[in-house]
């Protein structure tokens, strides 16, 4: 029973070539995972951990331009740029989440917001670094004479990364770290008489996540050739939070289910032009009103129903 | 005292009075509902683009005034009762998603019915610069000083000495023992959506004719008034209208004497310095749990 | 003396909930705690295991003062506690509360934990029997894999005991573990304090339940006013003039 998610996962994942028909459905599945890779980690903040972080683009960003600028301005050979990048957002994020996390609730959400802020205004800013808000151009993804480019092989890499961090984070949550994460959003007073530091779990998770969706920001950079501004605002990170949400929250899957749905989505909205923004508002909304708790555990109840009935 | 410093100081009053008009209106709906109205910031674009529009299309300023302010009045009140409260017992974070999409939603009717243009509304009583102490201050900006002022006192006397004020004041320190006191909580909960709503559009309006009016002036607008908000300490009237003071004026001498180029950005840092020592806000309540 | 206490204050504001308490608990017995409401018993509570930080005084559990500690350092050194106001992890099942109160025996390393080393997978499946034990003992062993939000009160108060023993404490403080109960429920509450004995779990118990309460414990102190009234075991405090006056006023004597 475990082992049947990540299986269909790995199958959707072998399978999915087959129905997609050019390089720009592969582009679109390439950004699924990558959207993915943050989601898995950012739910265990979110849905597990039950914090929020309104503010995630923020490293996604610190990871694409970590790499991008070591690369392009420093020459650094770009597996050492983005391990680099990586590594300082998630020192970053450990010095950073000690004293933010000591904050809950909306004023945990507008900490995080205001970081990813600064964050979003000084990458925009310091264009003799990043370009400014036109954005800068990145090295491909190369090492030993290789180089990592081409939809195909970039989707092959991007799977293989997705189903690692899925596995990974299904044995951390089926462990006594995944549990204490669970139950400090569950009683945090409770947790700590059992012996749990809440603050060192939150710390834990936020800089996992942290380090995550900095992968994957790199890794977008590293694959798009170019990276923007845009990618570090905060209306990405709602994209991120709605994503986890969306498909719900304290689900694995649901945050891959999320960021399949929510990447989708503008893609196949496009067709309205201007009416786009207003349909995805009212898509938004309507969801998050009749899915409260997200799309995977709304459909699991109504399965659990389902087969109640039939019994 | 130096006229530069004048000048930063007169302009960061008047901003930070805008940031408070904003402020005010996420207490009020935080209070009545616990919910974090991130759409807040679209009532201020709407007041200030129906404003304009109606007054292009020849109305006079005070009738486009009080429509472009009903009109942000009523998409707060359909906002409660179409998005809020079916949604009620919802998890946090769904509730935020919920208003956040609200605002996506406002932000693109916005781009359809008006357009991407920037809008400037006349004065209210022209542009003459008035000269004080080595400063110069527009008119608008007494506007919209005076108008803050008023509106904050209105709003003193409404929650201190009416009986609707003291009805939603209820609600929002105990849902269940008022509704038990008879008070109905879905008009209360009407009243301060349509009351935040106001507030934003009337700000909105205020500042057109100085800083301009577009489509997606509310997500910055909306995110200091928020930033606002929490330092002042989220839910108490007063700590908005400080935390709008201090964000106006923090933001207004460090663009003057430290970078413009990172003016937005000080809001941000001044709030989240804030927050690391006082993390109930300036004048937000310390609580703890009862176990 | 296990547990042991030196002038220990709580002051809130003004007001001294706790007033120069000190007292000390022999290991081994079960212990009351009661007092009429206000007297500053739940504050006591709280600051014996960790959740307030006191104003004064010291705190010495096995020869250790934790005065001023974390939380989860209180925790560590021994002291469990169940909770007045129930805070059960409703996020979870019965099973997984109680495997998370063994989160002091299982330390586990991020790297073990994400890649799922057999170490791990081991002292998972033993964690799982321990806590599957553990519910056997509190008699809620049919409500393991039920999600705690379902489960009905009188369970849940249990509930907290097992998560409590998961972690092996020394001392266990319970907080009104009879408030809300039918007088089945109170027995079987009755019947588990006294097999906590037998586990060499030293209890600290804080009731209004006066008949549970004489019926269990060896040692009673009585608060009132955050001071200590009285002292003894229960006949003795029974019979205390001043004691009866506390509770039931001065018309009384």
């Amino acid at each position: 029973m475990r082992a049947r998610g990540p299986v269909l996962l790995a199958l959707a994942v072998a399978a999915l070539p087959l129905a997609l028909p050019n390089k720009y459905a592969y582009d679109v599945a390439i950004l699924i995972g990558l959207n993915a890779v943050v989601c898995v980690g950012l739910n265990l903040l979110i849905g597990y951990a039950g914090q929020i972080s309104l503010g995630h683009a923020g490293f996604f960003g610190l990871g694409a331009y970590g790499s991008a600028i070591l690369a392009a301005r420093y020459g650094w050979p770009t597996p050492l740029s983005l391990a680099a990048a990586v590594a300082g957002v998630a020192l970053l994020a450990w010095l950073v989440g000690r004293p933010i996390l000591r904050l809950k609730g909306h004023h945990l959400a507008m900490a995080t917001l205001g970081l990813g802020v600064i964050v979003a205004i000084v990458i925009a800013t310091e264009d003799g670094y990043t370009g400014g808000p036109d954005g800068m151009s990145v090295p491909p993804l190369a090492a030993f004479g290789f180089a990592l480019a081409g939809e195909t092989a970039w989707y092959w890499a991007v799977g293989a990364l997705l189903l690692g961090v899925v596995w990974l984070a299904r044995n951390l949550i089926d462990s006594p770290r995944g549990r204490a994460l669970r139950a400090l959003h569950g009683s945090e007073v409770a947790a700590e008489m059992v012996g749990i530091d809440s603050a060192r779990h939150k710390l834990n998770a936020f800089v996992l996540s942290a380090a995550l969706a900095a992968l994957a920001g790199g890794l977008t950079a590293h694959y798009a050739g170019f990276i923007t501004p845009a990618k570090a605002t905060f209306l990405h990170s709602i994209e991120l939070v709605t994503m986890v949400v969306f498909g719900g929250m304290a689900s694995t899957f649901g945050a891959v289910a999320g960021a399949a749905v929510l990447t989708l989505l503008p893609q196949f909205l496009t067709v309205l032009k201007d009416y786009e923004m207003v349909v995805f508002g009212a898509v938004l909304m309507l969801t998050m009103i009749f899915m409260p708790r997200g799309l995977v555990p709304t459909l699991e109840k109504a399965l659990a129903a389902a087969n109640r009935r039939a019994v | 005292m130096s006229a530069q410093f004048a000048q930063y100081l007169l302009t960061g009053v008047t901003v930070g009075a805008i940031y408070a008009l904003v402020a005010l209106g996420f207490a009020i709906i935080y209070n009545a509902s616990q919910v974090i109205n991130f759409a807040q910031g679209e009532f201020v674009m709407v007041g200030g683009m129906a404003a304009v529009s109606l007054a292009n299309a020849g109305w006079p300023l005070p009738a486009a005034v009080g429509a472009a302010v009903a009109l942000a009045a009523l998409l707060g009140l359909a906002l409660e009762k179409l998005a809020v409260e079916p949604a009620r017992g919802a998890p946090v974070v769904t509730l935020i998603i919920i208003t956040i999409g609200a605002s996506i939603l406002l932000r693109g009717m916005a781009m359809l019915v008006w357009d991407k243009n920037v809008h400037a509304l006349p004065a209210f009583s022209g542009e003459t610069p008035i000269v004080v102490g080595g400063a110069t201050l527009l008119p608008q900006s007494l506007w919209v000083l005076g108008a803050t002022l008023v509106i904050v006192a209105l709003l003193a006397w409404f929650f201190n000495r009416t009986l609707l004020g003291k009805a939603l004041l209820a609600t929002s320190h105990n849902r269940l023992a008022a509704q038990l006191c008879g008070i109905s909580v879905r008009s209360v909960l009407m009243v301060a959506f349509g009351l935040s709503a106001a507030l934003g559009a009337v700000a909105g309006i205020l500042i057109a004719p100085i800083t301009f009016t577009a489509w997606d002036v509310g997500v910055m607008l909306g995110l200091k008034g928020f930033a606002a908000a929490i330092l002042g300490g989220l839910g108490s009237g007063a700590g908005a209208v400080l935390g709008g003071l201090v964000l106006g004026i923090a933001e207004s001498m460090g663009a003057g004497y430290v970078s413009s180029a990172y003016k937005d950005v000080i809001a941000f840092v001044v709030m989240l310095a804030v927050l690391m020592f006082l993390p109930g806000g300036l004048l937000g309540t310390r609580a703890s749990d009862r176990v | 003396m296990l547990l042991r206490t030196e002038e220990l204050s709580k002051a809130f504001g003004g007001v001294a909930a706790v007033d120069a308490v000190s007292i000390a608990f022999e290991e081994g017995a079960v212990h009351a705690l009661i007092g009429p409401n206000g007297a500053g018993k739940t504050t006591l509570l709280n600051l014996l295991c960790g959740i307030y930080r006191p104003t004064r005084g010291r705190i010495v559990f096995a020869g250790r003062d934790l005065a001023g500690r974390a939380t989860h350092e209180y925790a560590a050194a021994g002291i469990g506690r169940t909770f007045q106001n129930l805070q059960v992890f409703f996020n979870m099942t019965a099973l997984e509360n109680v495997m998370t109160g063994r989160h002091l025996l299982e330390p586990c390393g991020l790297a073990a934990a994400a890649l799922r080393l057999p170490a791990r997978v081991r002292e998972e499946r033993a964690c799982r029997l321990e806590a599957e034990a553990l519910l056997e003992f509190v008699g809620l062993a049919q409500w393991r894999d039920a999600r705690a939000e379902a489960m009905p009160y009188g369970a849940l108060k249990r509930l907290e005991i097992a998560r409590a023993l998961a972690a092996r404490p020394r001392l266990l403080l319970l907080d009104e573990p009879a408030a809300g109960l039918n007088p089945v429920e109170t027995a079987e509450i009755d019947r588990l304090i006294h097999s906590l004995v037998t586990r060499r779990v030293t209890v600290v118990l804080v009731e209004h339940n006066m008949k549970l309460v004489m019926g269990v414990s060896q040692h009673v102190l009585v608060l009132d006013y955050g001071r200590v009234l009285a002292e003894g075991d229960p006949a003795a405090v029974r019979a205390n003039p001043r004691v009866v006056e506390a509770y039931l006023g001065a018309e009384a004597r």
